[in-house]
């Protein structure tokens, strides 16, 4: 049972839910269109189909194969990548891409062509994906990869779901000797000590990220990095946590509780900065903790900001815009992205600096603070990510995602979603 | 090492408990009606650390049933896990619907626990879990075939208990309440309703622990317990 609503609850949709049980099914006949829905993580509407109807796949969540001598894991779309480690990690391997918690589907993080916090290394998530097959809705059942149908592949990977229901996929792990992270946390303030720091964490680590606040009076932030540590060691599994029970009142996440959640947060990673020993979930997943956290933000939800920029300066405009905004953002991200190409038609990293923010949904002054921002993006040539967006503009899809036309003609007749329809409007 | 026999090997609540077997590295054999589908259990259990053989069978075809637990002998654990709710109108007006429910709910596990119990208790040891439901703790308008196969299955899991009990023989009850599963898709969620996860949990920690007969979630034995005191005269009157 899950509630079939996207993670930032924002916009609402109605749509009808069918279960995908089993591979081997065909798609099921409806009226209207279909669209795949795995964990329903993704914050906007890209995970949403108005009218139409989700194929929710969180039971197809089966091991298929998994070779220990080449660390190669074939399993079901739906399976979740937090069940994939809790197998994988005391068999000595990890996921080479994590994001921000272990609740995301396999089929989710190809759709959206995820990122983690070694971008700069390892790339994206579906450059791992070694072979997908993907059941369109002609019945045909098509195996793709970088060398067999790429284009279908490349069209798939960062593809939002619209080129098909993905029953499987085949990806390549990485070894590692145990379940700790090495981390060491360094308190930074100001753009520019980010960008120093950063530069030379990017040299000597593998996991890099920051959390910041920008206020008026000046960024502040934490800078979190880290390695897979040598030390052997098991590690249960991380709980099933207890979810959040009830939608707070709005009041509860407003400027002034979330500039003292913020200051705190900061004093307590200030105070606890250096060097420490971490299980792994605790290093990549700490909002895992609580369930259903979005409930925090109230009924009406929140609305997620993440870019990419190539310009620092772009960066900087769009911390000071935010400050002076007045709104304020708890879970504030700052990360960068390397050079290694992204393999889907429609992904979204590419080299620069992303930055990501969470903004509860005020109405009118959370959505003019959004187009403000979008707008400064476009100027910059940067690129708004769909995972994340409840609002970007046809014009702004467009001239960050030059190739979409391309993209389009792989996308499957009985297949659409609310974001789909949104940006591509004429 | 322990090897579990496990009829309907693609339910949903069978494939859970074949995980949690699996982490444990047993020995499952598996009976499903779709070749597909159980070769995807299979592999599923097998990656997850289970050594695994399959049969395809019917098992309302009474027929197959002593050559299947002929094949998965010698048993530690038999599973029985397979069952199909039934249309509650059409079973209401179709006695041919009404006796298949019975056959696959009812008749078949019979037959196939008389056989497993036989095995069981020649070999003086062994565990037997029937997956039944709090349906059959009284029957309801809406779905009283089902109900009373299940209350058929529930009368004779008690009688099977008595009897292999001083032969060193377990018979584990399990009655679960609403299941989020393929059964019960058409039904809309509610609250009340399980994972087969939990029910899964439940079930192997009744195995683990000796219990002889567990409601799951657990409050459904208090629940149940409310229903079935409840006075005939008044209980016809309401709808269920």
């Amino acid at each position: 049972m899950q509630p079939l609503e996207s993670w930032g609850r924002y916009p609402l949709a109605r749509q009808a839910a069918v279960p995908v049980h089993w591979r081997s099914d065909p798609l099921p006949t409806v009226h209207g269109t279909l669209l795949p829905f795995g964990q329903g993580r993704s914050y906007g509407d890209c995970c949403l189909n108005e009218g139409g109807t989700l194929l929710a796949t969180s039971r197809l969540d089966r091991f298929i194969e998994f070779d220990p001598g080449r660390g190669v894991l074939r399993c079901e779309a739906g399976t979740r990548l937090g069940d994939i480690l809790a197998f994988a990690v005391p068999r000595g391997f990890f996921l080479p891409v994590l994001p921000g918690t272990r609740f995301v589907s396999v089929g989710g993080a190809i759709a959206n062509d995820i990122h983690g916090k070694n971008h700069f290394r390892a790339g994206t998530f579906g450059r791992h994906v070694l072979q997908l097959e993907l059941l369109r809705s002609s019945g045909e059942r098509t195996v793709c990869s970088a060398e067999q149908n790429a284009e279908l592949f490349a069209a798939t990977v960062g593809g939002l779901g619209l080129t098909g229901l993905v029953t499987w996929a085949e990806l390549q792990l990485r070894p590692v000797q145990g379940p700790f992270i090495d981390t060491e946390t360094v308190p930074f303030s100001g753009l520019d000590e980010f960008l120093a720091i950063d530069a030379d964490s990017s040299q000597r680590y593998e996991y890099t990220v920051a959390w910041i606040d920008p206020r008026r009076r000046g960024l502040c932030g934490l800078y979190f990095r880290g390695d897979h540590s040598a030390r052997p060691g098991k590690a249960p599994p991380p709980r099933e946590p207890a979810a959040f029970p009830f939608d707070l009142p709005e009041v509860a996440v407003s400027g002034p509780t979330v500039a003292a959640f913020n200051a705190l947060y900061y004093a307590r990673g200030r105070l606890r900065s250096g060097r420490k020993l971490v299980r792994y979930a605790s290093f990549f997943f700490p909002l895992d903790a609580i369930g259903r956290w979005n409930r925090l933000y109230g009924k009406r939800g929140l609305l997620q900001f993440q870019c990419v920029v190539r310009d620092p300066a772009a960066v900087r405009a769009l911390l000071d815009r935010i400050a002076s905004s007045g709104l304020r953002s708890t879970l504030g991200v700052l990360k960068t992205f390397g050079e290694v190409p992204s393999p889907g038609i429609l992904s979204f990293p590419r080299p620069g600096a992303t930055l990501a923010l969470d903004f509860p949904n005020r109405g009118a002054d959370t959505f003019a603070l959004l187009d403000a921002l979008e707008s400064m993006v476009r100027e910059a040539g940067g690129a708004l990510y769909a995972a994340k967006d409840a609002r970007m503009s046809p014009a702004t899809f467009a001239a960050a995602y030059p190739r979409a036309a391309a993209f389009e003609r792989h996308v499957d007749p009985a297949f659409s979603s609310s974001l789909w329809r949104r940006v591509r409007a004429a | 090492m322990r090897r579990v026999l496990v009829l309907g090997a693609t339910s949903a609540i069978a494939q859970q408990v074949g995980r949690l077997y699996a982490a444990r590295g047993a020995e499952l054999f598996l009976v499903a009606r779709n070749e597909e589908r159980l070769a995807a259990v299979a592999d599923d259990l097998r990656v997850r650390g289970a050594s695994v053989e399959t049969a395809v069978a019917d098992l309302d075809d009474a027929g197959r049933h002593e050559d299947l637990l002929a094949r998965a002998a010698p048993l530690d654990v038999v599973l029985l896990a397979h069952g199909v709710l039934g249309d509650p109108g059409e079973t209401g007006r179709s006695a041919e619907a009404a006796e298949a429910v019975l056959r696959t709910d009812l008749v078949g596990p019979v037959s196939l626990l008389t056989r497993a119990a036989q095995r069981l208790e020649a070999q003086g040891s062994g565990c037997i879990v029937a997956l039944s439901s709090v349906a059959g703790d009284r029957g309801r308008g809406s779905n009283a075939v089902y109900g009373a196969a299940k209350a058929g299955l529930t009368a004779f899991l008690s009688g099977l208990r008595n009897r292999l009990a001083p032969a060193g023989v377990r018979v584990v009850t399990v009655k679960p309440g609403f299941v989020d599963t393929p059964m019960t898709g058409h039904v809309a969620k509610n609250p009340l309703f399980a994972s087969p996860e939990r029910v899964a949990r439940d079930l192997l920690r009744a195995i683990d622990t000796g219990a002889d007969v567990v409601y799951t979630p657990w409050w459904w034995r208090f629940v149940m317990l409310v229903v079935r005191l409840i006075p005939e005269r008044l209980f016809k009157r309401l709808s269920l």
